[in-house]
């Protein structure tokens, strides 16, 4: 039996279709799970992909984290279930709280899409167990709110508990310390502005994205295993 | 009582505003060079039902905080006006 994602779709989610084809292209199954459920439906993990939840009203992300099926993410997140927010989904999980800090608007104006270089910075979390402490994977980007910020405590905390996950090679954005992506105190939820599911085939130009997914199926499985 | 709001949203002092730095660029274009320190906001209106008026306040300054805002890059300041009886 293979692992099942759970796909988060909002209003405004447009990235849940290219998360479901590069799961099951590793061999994974995947699911669209609607906004309005209260269930995961049992899922093994769940993505939280990129788009503009609920057209970014108010602030991206501010209003998914109120739709019902969040409260069965946040839950499923304090089981230990690995949760993966990818570009809008990142900013979700901030808003949700399940990750500290917020991403403001691009240093430079700019929205911004294009292919960057991330350096995996540790491979104890969900999203990077199966890449290479220190690799340089090729992955691209696609947003205007993509500038990490946090509290100068905050940061501290991320960095004395190698809660940094990924960093930008060359910071686009101009992220606080280069950070792209940073996971929970228990290291199962995941938050990034890169999109590793748009890095997934040859055809896309990069398959860097690949050992990220491979993370999270790794993670899904154990998560079946485990009772 | 039936108060009147009015949040209004800023940035917090060194966040990033592209939109007030795109709007002060163009701004000297039009004639008016001496203009510094854009900062675009939003504001917040509607009205409130409360006991009274501190009530009122520390409900809304409650909302702000969990979710008219964002604390970490944003910070906001309320304006409260009870709406008389005959206008309602």
């Amino acid at each position: 039996m293979s692992a099942r994602v759970g796909v988060v779709l909002f209003p405004g989610s447009n990235c849940e279709h290219d998360v479901v084809e590069a799961v099951e292209a590793l061999g994974g199954e995947a699911e669209i799970l609607w906004h309005r459920d209260r269930s995961l439906h049992g899922v093994d993990a769940v993505v939280i992909p990129g788009g503009f939840a609920y057209g970014d009203y108010l602030r991206p992300g501010a209003i998914a984290r109120f739709s019902p099926v969040m409260s069965a993410v946040r839950d499923f997140a304090d089981q230990g279930g690995p949760v993966v927010g990818i570009c809008n989904g990142f900013q979700v999980l901030t808003e949700a709280g399940l990750l500290p800090g917020a991403l403001q608007k691009n240093r430079g104006l700019k929205f911004l899409c294009c292919m960057v270089e991330l350096r995996v910075e540790t491979t104890k979390s969900v999203l990077t167990s199966a890449a290479e402490a220190g690799a340089v994977l090729r992955v691209p980007i696609n947003h205007f709110e993509g500038n990490y910020t946090c509290s100068a405590e905050t940061l501290a905390e991320l960095r004395a508990e190698d809660r940094i996950v990924l960093r930008y090679v060359d910071n686009p954005n101009g992220s606080i310390d280069d950070i792209a992506g940073i996971c929970s105190a228990g290291r199962n939820v995941v938050g990034l502005m890169p999109h590793p599911e748009r890095a997934s085939h040859d055809l896309l130009g990069s398959t860097d994205g690949v050992p990220l997914l491979r993370s999270l199926l790794d993670a899904a499985v154990e998560g079946m295993q485990s009772p | 009582m039936l108060f009147s709001v009015q949040v209004e949203v800023r940035l917090r002092e060194g966040i990033a505003d592209p939109q007030g730095a795109t709007i002060e660029r163009a701004l000297p274009t039009l004639g008016f060079p001496g203009v510094r320190d854009v900062r675009v906001g939003k504001s917040i209106r509607f009205t409130i039902e409360s006991a009274d008026e501190a009530t009122a306040r520390a409900e809304v300054e409650d909302m702000c905080r969990r979710f008219l805002t964002n604390p970490v890059i944003e910070e906001s300041s309320v304006t409260l006006e009870p709406v008389e009886a005959t206008t309602r």
